[in-house]
């Protein structure tokens, strides 16, 4: 990689970390796009992501320990399950072409998106109400 | 204890197959099938996550798809601007500049889907 895409991926890193934190969304479904446009393939990419995130979930964990609000016990067994899961995702996106996977993948960001212009509608006419 | 298994197994096929943590399906589960209040929902489900993206990343590293070096660049940073952006969350309404992020998505989704 040259200079230039490595300062580049590092200031676009953290605008993904910014908007994540700021719109509650986790990074990986802006890692995967953002790694797209550094060159990667869609199966590359999204494998790339998961590592990716990991730095953001430690540090947002352990702002959440903090406050309470994390239950050890029902995150482990939920992510000790998720593991079995994993493997058969693994398997699934491997056996898919990358340009299936691909559409697949811009469906899940219409379908964030959507979450997301509702929500904020949900709590702009809450806002409404209380007024 | 059957239904967390249930939301990992769900949820771990979702994270490997988008390269995405999970949390806008384990969240909702935590909350309707768990019956865990939001915000102990959303603390949980990132220790979960933690779980999941590394067991992913570690398969995916087995079939060479793992790019450690990209992960660095954009996955270190992202940590110090995920800080930022919470912190700027509890400050500023966000609501308006939401429906701008949806619509950027949207126009990522139009490029994924047209290229």
């Amino acid at each position: 990689m040259s200079v230039g895409l490595i300062v580049v991926a590092l200031g676009l890193g953290f605008v993904a970390g910014v908007a994540a934190g700021l719109f509650g969304v986790g990074g990986g479904i802006l890692f995967v796009p953002l790694l797209l446009g550094l060159g990667l393939g869609q199966l590359d990419a999204e494998a790339t992501s998961l590592l990716a995130i990991l730095p953001t979930v430690v540090a947002g964990t352990w702002r959440q320990r903090r406050y309470g609000n994390v239950r050890w016990r029902t995150a482990l067994v939920v992510g000790v399950a998720s593991i079995f899961g994993v493997q058969a995702g693994v398997l699934i996106a491997t056996s898919l072409p990358e340009d299936v996977l691909r559409r697949l993948f811009a469906l899940l960001l219409l379908a964030v998106a959507a979450q997301l212009a509702w929500r904020a509608w949900r709590s702009e006419s809450a806002y409404a109400s209380d007024e | 204890m059957v239904k967390l298994v249930a939301i990992g197994l769900v949820a771990g096929l979702f994270s490997a197959l988008f390269g995405v943590g999970g949390g806008i399906v384990i969240v909702p589960l935590l909350i309707l099938a768990a019956s865990l209040p939001e915000r102990s929902a959303a603390g949980t489900s990132l220790a979960a996550i933690g779980v999941t993206a590394l067991a992913g990343a570690v398969l995916y590293g087995f079939e060479g798809h793992l790019h450690v070096a990209h992960a660095a660049l954009v996955g270190l940073p992202a940590a110090a601007g995920a800080i930022a952006g919470t912190a700027i969350q509890q400050r500023v309404p966000v609501a308006s500049l939401t429906y701008g992020f949806a619509a950027l998505l949207t126009v990522v989704a139009g490029w994924l889907l047209l290229t």
